[in-house]
């Protein structure tokens, strides 16, 4: 780790950032973030799809919104964020040459990951065991199809991660070759991002 | 097209910032999880406290966005596109609510 800090805050470092302009540069595939905007656009579609259908049914939202388990989704909340620091840590290893633990910060970032998804899955079954369903009221459809269509970014995002691990164990990536890393932990920090704002307005917006 | 710039790009800068400041990003970002989180448990409502949730939510997005996705340091249209989509979201959101309390 002490290589990997003095690799990256080396004094030669500072100024090249702080000065070039030219430097500026967008990380990983030109692609992955058009379509970054375009989940954007979706999830927010829902955000605000949600929230004016509360503004007309204040009072069934949040009397239902009580009954929502918010230490799970805080707890989620965690288990995201830190999964995130982590894949962090991964392109930061792969940039100062160190594939091989980008592989074991990508692994820890899949953990947290796979713990999101275990207790959103206890959270759906709580829910479907006390007759909650798509049917049973507008706040319901809401949370469910909201909680879902982000349940399954993350699902994906821990595809692509099992990729990256993969990827980074046989050494792929390194300052020479970041494109690939850099993509995917875009797509895993979007999945993070938009949850940021989900948990808030659905669990503790009253 | 970048795989092919010189390998000693990461010796002359950092493009995701140093293992320090994302540590200390993310201790940030729990914390105001944790505040998020008792304004709940509280039953914490009204303008001022969704004021508060949302001022949050967007101060650990543009976190999230400009630090862990690393815009801080791509051209301007990127990190300007994904915090204008935060800025637009909470404020309709706050719209939104504001309707709720009218109605």
């Amino acid at each position: 780790m002490n290589t990997c800090v003095q690799t990256l805050v080396s004094p030669s470092a500072a100024p090249a950032v702080a000065s070039d302009g030219s430097a500026r540069r967008l990380p990983g595939d030109l692609a992955i973030w058009f379509f970054i905007l375009a989940e954007l656009l979706a999830f927010g579609a829902f955000f605000l799809a949600y929230a004016f259908a509360r503004a007309n049914n204040v009072e069934l939202f949040n009397e239902q919104q009580l009954a929502l388990d918010r230490n799970a989704g805080a707890l989620n909340t965690i288990l995201l964020l830190t999964s995130s620091y982590l894949v962090v840590r991964a392109v930061q290893a792969a940039e100062a040459g160190q594939s091989r633990r980008a592989a074991t910060w990508i692994a820890g970032g899949f953990a947290c990951g796979a713990g999101f998804v275990v207790v959103k899955l206890f959270e759906y079954v709580a829910k479907f065991a006390a007759g909650v369903s798509l049917s049973s009221s507008t706040f319901h459809m809401f949370y469910l199809i909201l909680t879902f269509f982000h349940f399954m970014h993350v699902i994906l995002g821990l595809v692509i991660l099992a990729a990256l691990w993969n990827g980074a164990r046989k050494g792929r990536y390194g300052p020479g070759n970041m494109n690939g890393i850099e993509t995917g932990a875009a797509y895993w920090h979007m999945v993070d991002l938009v949850w940021l704002i989900l948990f808030p307005l659905v669990y503790v917006m009253r | 097209m970048r795989n092919h710039e010189s390998p000693t790009r990461a010796l002359h800068h950092s493009d995701h910032g140093t293992p320090l400041r994302a540590t200390v990003i993310w201790v940030v970002l729990i914390a105001a999880t944790i505040v998020t989180w008792s304004v709940g448990e509280n039953g914490g409502s009204g303008p001022a406290v969704v004021g508060l949730l949302f001022a949050i939510a967007f101060g650990k997005g543009a976190l999230i966005i400009l630090d862990y996705m690393a815009l801080r340091r791509a051209p301007l249209m990127w990190p300007l596109l994904a915090l204008g989509w935060m800025t637009l979201v909470c404020a309709l959101i706050g719209i939104a609510y504001w309707k709720g309390l009218a109605a």
